[in-house]
């Protein structure tokens, strides 16, 4: 059932390896591609422009190795990610420990270019390879008193130096509702610009969620539980004021420490200049139906 | 011994290379900035540095006297250098953040009255202006020298707020907020009377 969602480009239609492994790339062409009417949706077609593979692996939030935003790529790579496995439980029909391996069989990996907008109002486009998270929860069989996901990332302290610390409370927790976790945007990433994913970025399996903020794209799972009731989530657990649990973008509905209304991207350089947030983070069209009678200043 | 060495090196240290040193590294950061050498965000980074390193310089300048009493050491001519130079990095500290960082006036505005920790930074701020213009020969014989101290005592709730800005803004519980923190609260402990004569006893 892959590819319900079709990104408006992929990163081998614009980029040659070669180049956007170097620098960024100023993409006439994708301009005109859009421009051509491939894509309808205009808020989604504009800014698709990837960061660079540099950008993307050296500007991270990953606590488990540090809160500095370059620790995660000075650390990570302390952090054994063969073998590998996701212990599915709660309420499904097939629980069980799945080995890396067992979750890709038969997976078909996609490219999604999608924007991700951290909370802390910074931005980029990554190009990630992943799969739809609801063709996983499809395989092994989601119960009928199912109504959320939780996921969980990896707790290995001799590996992840940032555990020492109680900056949260570990592991670092996240989740969804059912029908958010069954959105063809939702999908467990394995990897960005076709390669396999690096460590710092959450490797080997990652949730991408684009619509909500990075936070909740929780890193290096190994675990997922269908639950009845509303997971935990690490930082709303920490400050439920501040992070509420959906965080879906929302330009309207300001942090209490910060303004949401604008972000900066990534590789702008020392005099880069601010851009407005998009609601939903660009993805109006395809989720605002999720939320459909909610007070989303309430439900942040 | 240690601290008879420590401080005739001091003494051949004229105040002024503080200046020196720190306009030089200043405007260092603010190249590497420019040119890509502070990583893939370097407003932020910017921010961060001058920010942190004012936060430094304010709790040294707090440690100036509990230093000599304390443990001999004296930095004495060089604490007029210390604190001016700890407010030309929060003044850049500021522009970064209000120029590159948030870049339109009522955004400036609006975070100044809405966000508490910017509100307190700001407040650090403003405390800090006047004893930058009274940190010179002239206005110590204009004010005379005790309404001068008076005045400078500005300094205590300015580090208090400095480094209740870093704890505040802060992400999660976070170590190193909290060890400025604890420090200005000993430096500005150690100033009541009864403790300082419990410790020299
Ligand atoms: C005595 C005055 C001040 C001191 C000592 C100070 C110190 C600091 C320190 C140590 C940091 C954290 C650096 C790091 O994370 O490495 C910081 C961050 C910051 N400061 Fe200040 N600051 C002062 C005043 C101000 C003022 C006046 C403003 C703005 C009006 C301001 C805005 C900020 C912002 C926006 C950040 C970064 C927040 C973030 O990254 O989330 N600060 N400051």
């Amino acid at each position: 059932m892959a590819g319900r969602y079709r990104s408006p480009l992929t990163w081998n239609d614009v980029t040659p390896r070669s180049l956007y492994l170097n620098r960024r790339q100023i993409m006439a062409g994708s301009g005109a591609l859009l421009g051509a009417g491939l894509i309808g949706n205009r808020a989604q077609a504009q800014d698709l422009e990837p960061n660079t593979w540099e950008e993307i692996t050296n500007y991270n939030n990953f606590y488990e190795f540090g809160t500095g935003k370059d620790d995660p790529a000075r650390n990570a790579h302390m952090m054994t990610t063969q073998p590998w496995s996701i212990q599915i439980d709660g309420l499904v029909d097939n629980p069980g420990t799945y080995s890396f391996a067992e979750i890709m069989d038969g997976m078909t990996v996609e490219e999604r270019i999608y924007r991700l907008r951290c909370v802390e109002a910074w931005s980029m486009v990554v190009p990630w390879n992943g799969f739809e998270l609801a063709d996983l929860l499809e395989r092994v069989g989601v119960q009928a008193g199912a109504r959320y996901v939780a996921f969980e990332t990896l707790n290995r302290p001799e590996e992840m130096p940032g555990l020492r610390f109680p900056v949260l409370e570990w592991p670092y927790r996240e989740g969804l509702r059912l029908d958010e976790a069954m959105h063809p945007l939702t999908i467990l990433a394995t990897g960005l610009y076709g390669e396999p994913m690096p460590n710092q970025n959450g490797a080997p399996i990652r949730l991408v969620v684009p619509w909500k903020y990075g936070f909740k794209s929780i890193k290096s799972i190994v675990r997922i539980t269908l639950t009845e009731e509303q997971p935990p989530a690490s930082w709303n657990m920490a400050q439920p004021r501040e992070y509420g649990f959906y965080s879906n973008v929302n330009p309207n509905v300001d942090h209490p420490r910060w303004s949401q209304a604008t972000e900066r991207r990534i590789g702008g350089g020392l005099f880069a200049t601010r851009q407005d947030t998009l609601m939903f983070n660009g993805y109006e069209d395809e989720v605002a139906g999720l939320y459909e009678g909610m007070d989303l200043a309430e439900f942040f | 011994m240690m601290v008879e060495s420590i401080n005739r090196a001091l003494r051949r240290l004229p105040p002024w290379a503080i200046y020196v040193a720190a306009a030089l590294w200043a405007s260092w950061m603010f190249y590497l900035g420019a040119t890509g050498g502070l990583g893939v965000e370097p407003i932020e980074a910017l921010e961060h540095a001058y920010g942190e390193r004012a936060l430094q310089l304010i709790v040294l300048g707090l440690a100036v006297t509990p230093l000599r009493r304390f443990l001999g050491i004296n930095l004495i001519r060089f604490r007029r250098a210390i604190g001016v130079t700890a407010f030309f990095l929060v003044l850049a500290h500021f522009a970064v953040w209000a120029v590159l960082d948030v870049q339109s006036a009522s955004r400036i505005w609006a975070d100044i009255v809405k966000r508490p920790y910017i509100t307190i930074g700001m407040a650090a701020l403003a405390l800090l202006i006047p004893l930058a213009v009274t940190s010179n020969n002239l206005s110590v014989r204009r004010l005379g020298s005790a309404a001068w101290r008076r005045l400078h005592m500005l300094v205590y709730p300015a580090a208090l707020l400095g480094a209740l800005h870093y704890v505040w803004l802060a992400k999660g519980f976070q170590l190193e907020p909290m060890i400025y923190l604890g420090l200005t609260l000993l430096l500005l402990a150690l100033r009541f009377p009864a403790l300082q004569t419990r410790l020299a006893s």
